[in-house]
């Protein structure tokens, strides 16, 4: 009896207010826009018995999607949304990798206190740290205050509003999740794996290269997907950073349901959105089954 | 063998200087006199002043506070006792259907979660308000607890528990004496991060939230949409400074009882002797 409480109150909160959305963001991406409230049609009448499903689904139909597929603006948002999600990941494993490696490179005492380091902005505010670079970024701000003042241009740069800084925006907030699991990956590393490497005359890049990188692929990997799959969705960095010029499709949803109120087209991106995550997210699983399998 | 090269030492001094310097230039700015944010005027306080002056910053924080602690109080209940029965509770029907809704939430676009949640709120006819907020904060934030949580009760040593029985404990008895204590630092670690994502989230309060429930974010985002502003630096300036003590505290004491523990288990072992 204690047991199934146990299982059955968090059960029944995630169905009820995780699985049953789903259900009917799913339902009412199938519906038609109608200008009414609720602002669409039909809606599932359960009052109305058998006949009331009978009726329902006699008025579901696909015209939503088929909408999305000829209008250009929601696949462009779609290949920018991917396009930015690569990119930025990319750029994120660039910048990341050599941190997470040299944090390695320090007196074991030291470790800890670099890993709150790179943790303690994960803390703060999200919407706080993407605010902090339109400061810096903008046409009055101190990058270009900066190099005006160097005399290296005598015109500000336009880099607030372009995608320039929504790349800047989505590396600087993601960089502890793509530090974090290569760190861990590289701290286990067995140093006498790099001696042997040396010892059989391979130069530092080439250990680096057969050994290091390798051995560290699983922390890669986990990072990578950390990054991508909550870039592709994002919302905050393209609107503040992005301007308008900026396609993402997070920001494309937000503004079918608050500024068009079209509920049924922010619906039907919503599924379309999960559809594309659905694979990474599971490559993403059975990369860390499979680390766990290695590890116990 | 393991050397800090000149290469290293530069990526390490650039890599925390991109992740610090724009933080820093923020709390630098709240201290500016000029309106003009890019314009040094000399030191002063008074967008503090400004700010707790402010009655809708104010109102948009004590919504935020109660969003805060309701929620996250909610999800570390839930969230415990969803790794409870994700590590313990072995077999039972619909369980990858269970440990699917526990990790899928931590990968979702808000954006989804906020829409999805707020066309249940509608279909029910719940009017939206700090308690739709808040059920919002604790589906998505009870999941992070659950991970916490069963990372430490996958490391915990049962015999312990099956000790307590066997000296006569009941099952309830034999968590509160000895499986809560074991797992407090993780519960409360659970805590302090749902607390912190719920101070933090804006789009799934956006979707949750009524007229009348605005919280901090959103009235954040809204005001630097139309440009950077003093009393938000200051206001960033006070959140960045609440949370960074809340960090440093919680590292040293989780450090401090790590300490304590190695020791008391030094001690049992040589009394055992």
């Amino acid at each position: 009896m204690r047991r199934f409480i146990l299982i059955s109150v968090p059960y029944a909160w995630l169905l009820a207010l995780f699985l049953i959305p789903f259900a009917i963001v799913i339902k009412i991406s199938l519906s038609d826009t109608v200008i009414a409230i609720p602002p669409y049609a039909p809606t599932l009448d359960l009052a109305g018995g058998w006949a009331g499903i009978v009726e329902f689904f006699q008025g579901v139909d696909f015209e939503t999607f088929e909408f999305l597929t000829s209008d250009d603006l929601y696949w462009k948002a779609y290949l920018s949304s991917l396009k930015i999600a690569v990119i930025a990941t990319a750029i994120t494993l660039a910048v990341g990798y050599p941190i997470a490696y040299g944090m390695t490179r320090v007196a074991p005492e030291w470790r800890p206190t670099l890993l709150m380091l790179v943790i303690l902005p994960f803390w703060t505010s999200f919407l706080i740290r993407v605010y902090a670079w339109m400061g810096i970024l903008g046409q009055d701000g101190l990058i270009n205050q900066a190099l005006l003042w160097l005399g290296v241009i005598d015109q500000p740069l336009t880099i607030l509003n372009t995608p320039t800084a929504v790349y800047i925006g989505i590396v600087y907030t993601y960089l502890p999740f793509m530090i974090l699991p290569i760190y861990s990956a590289l701290e286990k590393l067995d140093d006498s794996l790099l001696e042997a490497a040396e010892d059989l005359g391979c130069s530092r890049f080439t250990t680096f290269w057969l050994v290091t990188w390798p051995l560290s692929r699983n922390g890669i990997i986990a990072g990578s997907f950390l990054v991508f799959i909550p870039t592709l969705g994002e919302f905050v960095i393209p609107s503040l950073l992005g301007g308008s010029k900026t396609l993402m499709i997070g920001k494309v949803l937000w503004e079918e349901f608050f500024s068009n109120r079209d509920w049924p087209v922010a619906s039907a991106v919503a599924v379309i959105l999960l559809l594309i995550l659905i694979i990474p997210i599971i490559l993403f699983q059975r990369n860390e089954q499979k680390q766990r399998e290695a590890e116990g | 063998m393991r050397r800090l090269s000149w290469f290293n030492a530069t990526s390490l001094s650039l890599g925390f200087a991109f992740l610090y310097l724009p933080m820093i230039i923020l709390i630098i700015y709240s201290f500016n006199a000029s309106k003009l944010v890019t314009v040094w005027a000399g030191f002063s306080t008074k967008w503090y002043g400004e700010l707790f002056r402010n009655e809708a910053f104010l109102d948009a924080a004590w919504v935020t506070i109660r969003v805060a602690v309701m929620s996250s109080t909610l999800a570390t209940i839930l969230g415990t006792m969803a790794a409870y029965v994700l590590v313990r509770a072995g077999q039972f029907y619909g369980r990858t259907l269970f440990s699917g809704m526990i990790y899928a939430p931590l990968v979702m676009p808000e954006v989804i979660t906020g829409l999805s949640l707020l066309l249940l709120f509608i279909g029910i006819g719940l009017d939206r308000g700090v308690v739709t907020i808040v059920l919002a904060h604790t589906t998505f934030s009870m999941c992070y607890v659950s991970v916490v949580v069963s990372s430490r009760l996958v490391t915990f040593d049962r015999s312990l528990e099956e000790a307590a029985q066997d000296l006569g404990c009941t099952p309830m008895e034999s968590f509160r004496l000895v499986t809560l204590p074991i797992i407090a630092p993780a519960v409360l670690s659970g805590w302090l991060l749902a607390f912190t994502l719920s101070l933090d989230d804006l789009v799934i309060a956006s979707f949750a939230s009524g007229p009348s429930s605005t919280t901090l974010p959103i009235k954040i985002y809204s005001a630097v949409r139309l440009g950077v502003s003093p009393e938000i630096n200051a206001l960033s300036t006070i959140m960045i400074g609440i949370v960074t003590v809340g960090v440093v505290t919680a590292s040293i004491m989780t450090k401090r009882a790590a300490v304590k523990q190695m020791r008391d288990e030094q001690a049992a072992e040589r009394a055992g002797e």
